[in-house]
């Protein structure tokens, strides 16, 4: 395997909800391309971290972070980044599937019409793009006019990921996305992971440590609000280095 | 008898005594509005309708008073809603918990409680006097606006809430500021919460008479308003000054004036229940 | 854009702020006009004296002829619509049937939308003739017909209320009770109501608030006689009457009179003031209490 570039990167964060410390300390870096896996159990902080890289967090009353958090080697806590250039280049899909109470083409097209575009063809052809790419398209290509209300919960959640897609990111995060499927979604899902992170840099948080193992190249786990390990999935799933992990991962605490 | 057979004998009595509470408010509901429908159906034709006041209870008709209260029903609207909807998006989904926002907040259900009479005052006070516009219908929209400003806000934020968090978060995660967010996601969602609140509001003004008899609304205006600042009655203040009168005949007249400021108020009211069953069938998320 | 941004949110905080601005309005409103009122006629007459004729030749200004009529109305009504609403709270919460509830509550409801003016001539023209022919030296213009008409009114307001007070006691006590081989009668008031007790004051505070500052109703079937007594076969006045009498009236502006209103206006304020306040207080703590 050649060298793969960091594309995103902690470096001594902290981060606090009000006097509650919930992440301490962390220092990772993420490779270009590759899928991380982040797991941990309930609380530890892993969804608060994930949430850190596209800056999610900023709308909770009393949270605030310390330290670095670099995208490309750069600072996207630093002053002069705006936010919804950050979000265009971080696609986030979300535990629920939560489409717009809209139709199935305007969901796609969302975060591409938010940014001023209007020309029909270029949605058009976007839309199109996108659901090809979160293999939707042939589900739903007779009925982009319809409310994307009425797909099931796992089509939902493609859907989610190709409005994620349309606007042409560069990271996606998935904080537990196939968490509320039943098992033929969730593998769908995970498929569909394994397709895309010839493109992107995927991270996922999941609550499935099978899963972990499936669909990542590394794997951090987080206990308590501390990154206690970080390495190779294989690795940390067949000799973890901390008593913590493996205590995690045989399941005696979860 | 034993004290279980008294207990269960008083626990009856109870029963049958809260079905006659119950139903003795809606019996005399009904009695009134057959009463009144008995006493104004007759009254109400085309001429009633279309007749300018008189002192002539038999020549008399509502025309003022239902194209004030027209009038007013618009001008309420359009004044309120921008005002309303705006201070309860503020509320929820910009301002920060603190002590300034729970001000605003205890100020508001304050204002609530004030009696409608006290915007009478106000109204009096800042519209007419000070801002010169006479009891004209643009004083009179303005204090029923300030009058249901509350209301209107309490409901819109009661919407917006219902909303769920997770829509915002998927259109801020694709980059969308917080206004695109309120705007292309929270308002269309809502709408419905928002629209059955503000017609509510309005049954509410279209009812009011005290503020605009203190704001100096006329009983008697011998022509219809052509434009916001004309002197304007309104059907309930219209049905006010005829039921001040001792003759009989005027009482009729109010009554048939009442047929028709309920028929408003209910369809208002109707409007508000079909749109509030309507949101609440549609699909959950 | 981001400016854009900037521009929007100020024109929703000012929305938000013009609230604030109506109250500093109202208050400064009534002050103003009130201190003129108490520049000429000291804050102890208008307190002490016993009669209320600013219009006429010989004027008394005693506002407690005003403050009389007014409790007196809003004693009666009061004295309707808690009985009634809270027996149909208690009713609706504990015996009936939840499709029932679900066709007779917003039945209920309709009774709170109908116009005051409506009620007021549903007083004068059906209450008063009806309760003449029991009651012989009942007058044209009265106490109780008003403030019957009037605790009608408020009936859905302190049911409704004081439902939502019953059924937010912990289901586990109302389970004890029957436990113990309660009726539901006596799991009514020997456990619900108490346990809700101070949800029910909230209603009655706010059925109070709402029945003094009531206008037209009063104005219709009460009279316009200001007058100190208890009697409610007789006719009176209410605070808010004596404002629309005089509003409908030609006082000219800037006159002791025109200021009368101002005076009645800022004592019905604190009066309303005080007891949304005292239900705000109320409500606060009752929170605190089950959380």
């Amino acid at each position: 395997m050649n060298k793969k570039t960091t594309k995103l990167e902690a470096k001594e964060l902290n981060a606090y909800y009000g006097d509650f410390h919930a992440l301490k300390n962390i220092n990772i870096a993420m490779e270009e391309k590759n899928v991380t896996a982040f797991i941990g159990p309930s609380g530890c902080g892993k969804s608060t971290f994930l949430r850190t890289f596209n800056r999610m967090n900023d709308y909770i009353d009393g949270f605030r972070t310390e330290g670095d958090i670099l995208l490309d080697g750069r600072d996207i806590y630093a002053k002069d980044v705006r936010v919804d250039e950050l979000r265009k280049e971080v696609g986030m899909v979300f535990q629920k599937p939560n489409p717009f109470p809209k139709s199935i083409f305007e969901n796609v097209v969302y975060g591409l019409r938010i940014q001023g575009i209007k020309k029909k063809a270029v949605l058009e052809e976007a839309a199109e793009k996108s659901l090809r790419r979160s293999a939707l398209w042939e589900e739903v290509k007779d009925k982009m006019d319809k409310s994307a209300l009425a797909l099931s919960g796992g089509q939902q959640q493609r859907l989610c990921i190709a409005r994620a897609l349309a606007i042409s990111p560069s990271v996606l995060l998935m904080d537990e996305p196939a968490s509320a499927l039943d098992p033929l979604s969730t593998a769908k899902i995970e498929e569909l992971i394994y397709e895309l992170k010839n493109e992107y840099t995927i991270v996922i948080v999941t609550h499935n440590m099978q899963q972990a193992g499936r669909v990542s190249d590394h794997t951090a786990f987080f206990y308590m609000g501390e990154l206690v390990e970080f390495s190779k999935t294989k690795t940390m799933f067949t000799s973890p280095q901390d008593n913590r992990t493996q205590n995690y991962i045989t399941g005696r605490f979860g | 008898m034993t004290n279980s057979e008294k207990n269960r004998l008083k626990d009856k009595a109870f029963q049958v005594f809260g079905v006659f509470c119950t139903f003795i408010g809606l019996i005399v509901l009904a009695v009134f509005l057959f009463d009144i429908a008995i006493e104004g159906f007759s009254r109400i034709d085309w001429d009633f309708l279309t007749s300018l006041p008189s002192r002539r209870a038999s020549r008399a008709g509502i025309l003022t008073a239902w194209v004030g209260t027209l009038w007013i029903l618009v001008l309420t609207a359009i004044i309120a809603f921008p005002l309303g909807v705006s201070a309860g998006i503020y509320l929820e989904e910009y301002s920060k918990k603190n002590r300034w926002t729970n001000f605003l907040e205890i100020n508001i259900s304050n204002l609530a409680g004030v009696p409608s009479i006290i915007y009478g005052l106000l109204g009096l006070e800042i519209f007419v006097r000070q801002m010169r516009l006479g009891g004209s219908l643009l004083a009179g929209a303005l204090t029923l606006s300030l009058l249901i400003l509350p209301i209107i806000i309490v409901t819109t934020r009661e919407a917006i809430k219902a909303v769920p968090r997770s829509i915002r978060d998927g259109s801020f995660a694709l980059g969308a500021s917080k206004w695109q967010t309120v705007w292309n996601q929270v308002l269309p969602a809502s709408f419905g919460g928002i629209l059955t609140g503000i017609i509510l509001s309005l049954s509410r003004a279209v009812g009011e008479a005290a503020p605009l008899i203190v704001i100096g609304a006329l009983a008697y205006v011998p022509f219809t308003p052509d434009s916001p600042l004309d002197e304007f009655t309104v059907l309930p203040i219209q049905i006010f000054n005829w039921t001040s009168r001792p003759q009989a005949e005027f009482l009729t007249n109010a009554a048939g004036a009442i047929i028709v400021l309920l028929a408003i108020t209910f369809l208002l009211n109707g409007i508000a229940v079909y749109l509030r069953n309507r949101q609440q069938r549609k699909v959950k998320w | 854009m981001r400016v854009s941004e900037k521009i929007i949110e100020g024109l929703l905080w000012l929305s938000a702020v013009i609230t604030i601005l109506i109250t500093i309005g109202i208050i400064w409103v009534l002050l103003s006009e009130s201190i003129a009122f108490f520049s000429e006629v000291s804050i102890v007459r208008f307190l002490t004296e016993k009669e209320w004729t600013p219009l006429f030749a010989d004027k008394k200004f005693g506002i407690m002829p005003l403050v009389a009529g007014t409790l007196l109305t809003t004693f009666i009504a009061i004295a309707v619509a808690l009985p009634l609403g809270l027996t149909i709270a208690i009713y609706l919460n504990e015996y009936a049937h939840a499709r029932f509830k679900q066709v007779i509550k917003p039945m209920l409801e309709v009774l709170a939308t109908i116009p005051t003016v409506v009620y007021g001539f549903f007083a004068l023209t059906v209450v008063t003739p009806f309760l003449q022919g029991f009651i012989p030296g009942l007058a044209g213009f009265n106490a109780l017909s008003a403030g019957i008409v009037m605790g009608i009114m408020i009936i859905p307001m302190i049911s409704s209320l004081s439902e939502d007070a019953i059924s937010a006691v912990p289901r586990s006590l109302r389970e004890a009770a029957y436990g113990m081989g309660s009726t539901r009668l006596q799991t009514a008031f020997g456990v619900m109501v108490p346990a809700a007790s101070s949800g029910i004051v909230v209603s009655v505070i706010l059925g109070i608030s709402r029945a003094v500052g009531e206008t037209m109703i009063v104005a219709i079937a009460a009279g316009q006689q200001p007058r100190l007594t208890l009697n409610p076969l007789v006719p009176i006045e209410t605070i808010t009457t004596y404002i629309v009498q005089v509003s409908l009236g030609d006082v000219p502006h800037g006159s002791l009179e025109y200021r009368t209103i101002f005076a009645a206006g800022i004592t019905l304020f604190i009066f309303t003031f005080a007891l949304n306040n005292i239900s705000f207080w109320i409500k606060k703590k009752y929170q605190e209490k089950y959380d």
